[in-house]
């Protein structure tokens, strides 16, 4: 499947660029911008005055307007119940927005009827910040669960599911019960079950707040990977020594807002 | 599998970047080792039993039980029910009873002639004496001389069950003819008969509607509790794209799995109670006790389609239940999905 997906090298500018941070032009510009040809399928996700309180609470998010671009990096941060996690969840269709649009791959999100949208999430991956694994599978059959949802064959991935195991570290573990995992470990089937159905995008929340720090780094080379195969990669994430190895998009959400630096 | 030797590869490459140092002790793609991993037989991705499936499971071999014994009951009632309306209708009886100075062989045979005359009546016997001895032997003994007893004689009379003769005629007729005679058409006693058996039937069919319902209830009221028990598993299966088809389905094998033990053992084990009632009736027949059961609720036995219908009663049972509860799992991960994607409403929701 990713190699079906078409390739580009290069990551497009995003559609808001902040003037007031010069260091981010400078990784933006060993881009190539190439925005003629492909502005309509550059965004896989765009968000545009999206705004979302909980119940009568006040606006955790207030007028997101921004892009994911596809095969495009970025890191998501702020303080602390700054909504990171809600913003995931919105990304990830799981959560409807207050008020505002989004589009998600090239489709307004409000006239997808509710039955559709498990497809479009199928195209998603995302990694908790408490990993959700179910504790009764082994780490074998929780990674292989988004397959099993989507009513294949065991047979025909299993060697597949393995294969990605090892590739996360994780190829001794594979007939264990979660509970027994380490907490990186844990992390790392989370990850590996969001990657196992080769998502074009990947949401992580806060995917290394479990881990040291050469771990960290690991985990975030496999994301840069992934990235580098074509997945678009959100991880959201206060670890700035982890946002510092990486000259990357930041997000960044205080009290409501986004600033994005490219 | 091409895509995964492509990322494999990839990272290999990457490898020999800075963190290739730092030794982690978790070496990725060591290598080819190409050994096949054993994995274990793929479980059910809801846990298999639980306090609460086991409750359930009891519950519906309850209810299996006591739905296949009303079924058989209403089964057997119908049976002999349509057995005595068959057979009593068939014929009708003029009794004559003794008198003093009466002509009992003539009043009889002017008693059938009578009824013969009736369109509709097809054949008349007179029950003999030899006849009406054995019909009283139980109660009087043998040897008995009828000559010396007060005892009323029959006139058995059969009928064109498809065209009665007019009995109210008959009746008034014979009255007058023969005052001493009565004619019993049975019609009173096969009516009520038949209306008890109807009633029986009845209340056999709401029993077993009851039963159903409470089974429906306890399915669904359980299937809610499945699902809140099961949570996390539900939105595990939401976050990884399944499908509300999907997730139910897993419910419903769950649920066809508990309802086909319960009614497997209920069912079992109410075929096992009518087989050995049978076995005792067959095994003390013609003793009395048996007799009288036998004359009050026909036989035991329930023939091949009784038991037929017990299977078909476990498997509408089961049916009924993997169908409520896929039901109701629809309905509540519509409700849950609802929730979930509705920031006015999530407040008792996980929201990471
Ligand atoms: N389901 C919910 N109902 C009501 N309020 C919620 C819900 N989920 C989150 N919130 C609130 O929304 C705010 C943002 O929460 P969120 O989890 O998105 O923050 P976060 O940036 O992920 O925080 P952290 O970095 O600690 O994970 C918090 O104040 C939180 O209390
Ligand atoms: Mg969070």
């Amino acid at each position: 499947m990713l190699c079906k997906r078409i390739r580009r090298r290069q990551a497009l500018p995003s559609a808001r660029k902040d003037p007031s941070t010069l260091a981010v032009y400078e990784r933006s510009s060993h881009r190539h911008p190439n925005t003629n040809a492909l502005t309509l399928d550059v965004a896989l996700i765009h968000f545009e005055n999206v705004g979302l309180r909980y119940g009568m609470g006040p606006e955790i998010l207030r007028d997101l307007t921004f892009d994911i671009p596809r095969r495009s990096f970025q890191f998501l941060t702020g303080p602390s119940g700054a909504g990171k996690t809600t913003l995931l969840r919105l990304l990830f269709m799981s959560l409807q927005p207050t008020r505002g649009l989004i589009r998600m791959f090239d489709r307004d999100l409000s006239q997808i009827p509710r039955a559709e949208l498990p497809m479009l999430r199928r195209r998603v991956g995302i990694v908790f910040q408490d990993f959700r694994l179910l504790d009764h599978l082994t780490t074998y059959e929780n990674v292989a669960l988004p397959l099993r949802v989507r009513g294949k064959d065991e047979a025909s991935y299993r060697t597949d599911v393995i294969e990605l195991l090892k590739w996360v570290g994780l190829g001794e573990r594979i007939n264990v019960l979660p509970p027994v995992l380490s907490g990186g470990e844990k992390q790392r089937a989370a990850i590996a079950r969001a990657l196992m159905d080769r998502p074009e995008i990947l949401l992580a929340d806060e995917p290394t707040g479990n881990v040291d720090p050469p771990m960290a780094r690991r985990l975030l080379n496999l994301f840069l990977e992934l990235n580098r195969l074509g997945t678009a990669v959100v991880i959201a994430t206060h670890d700035l020594g982890l946002m510092d190895q990486v000259d990357a998009r930041r997000m960044i959400l205080t009290e409501g807002r986004l600033d994005i630096y490219e | 599998m091409n895509d995964l030797n492509r990322l494999k590869n990839a990272l290999k490459k990457s490898g020999s970047k800075p963190e290739k140092k730092t030794a982690t002790p978790h070496s990725s793609s060591s290598g080819g080792r190409r050994t096949e991993m054993r994995v274990r037989p793929t479980g059910p991705i809801l846990p298999p039993s639980n306090i609460q499936g086991n409750a359930l499971m009891v519950v519906i071999a309850i209810m299996s039980f006591l739905a296949c014994l009303t079924f058989g009951g209403v089964s057997m009632v119908r049976a002999t029910a349509s057995s005595w309306e068959s057979q009593i209708s068939r014929e009708i009886t003029i009794q004559i009873k003794p008198q003093d100075g009466l002509d009992m062989d003539a009043a009889l045979k002017k008693a059938r002639d009578l009824a013969l005359t009736f369109v509709g009546t097809k054949q008349g016997t007179i029950m003999d004496d030899a006849a009406t001895a054995r019909l009283l032997e139980p109660w009087l003994g043998a040897g008995l001389d009828l000559k010396e007893l007060p005892v009323p004689r029959l006139v058995i009379i059969t009928i064109d069950e498809a065209n009665p003769p007019d009995f109210a005629g008959m009746r008034d007729l014979l009255k007058a003819e023969v005052p001493q005679a009565f004619l019993d058409d049975h019609r009173t006693w096969v009516d009520r008969l038949v209306s008890m058996a109807h009633t029986t039937v009845l209340i056999g069919m709401s029993i077993l509607i009851l039963v159903f319902t409470a089974m429906i209830l306890t399915v669904i009221f359980a299937t809610r509790g499945a699902l809140s028990g099961n949570r996390h598993i539900v939105e595990v299966l939401h976050f990884v794209g399944a499908e509300s088809g999907f997730v139910a389905s897993e419910f419903q094998k769950h649920f066809l799995k508990i309802s086909l033990k319960g009614s497997a053992a209920g069912g079992a084990l109410a075929a096992l109670l009518f087989a050995s009632a049978s076995l005792w009736q067959s095994n003390s027949l013609a003793t009395p006790q048996s007799d009288q059961a036998t004359a009050l609720f026909g036989t035991f036995t329930i023939d091949f389609f009784g038991y037929l219908g017990i299977v078909a009663t476990m498997i509408v049972i089961a049916l009924l239940t993997t169908l409520t509860a896929r039901f109701t799992v629809m309905r509540t991960i519509d409700e849950i999905d609802l929730i979930r994607s509705d920031p006015g409403r999530s407040d008792g929701i996980p929201s990471s």
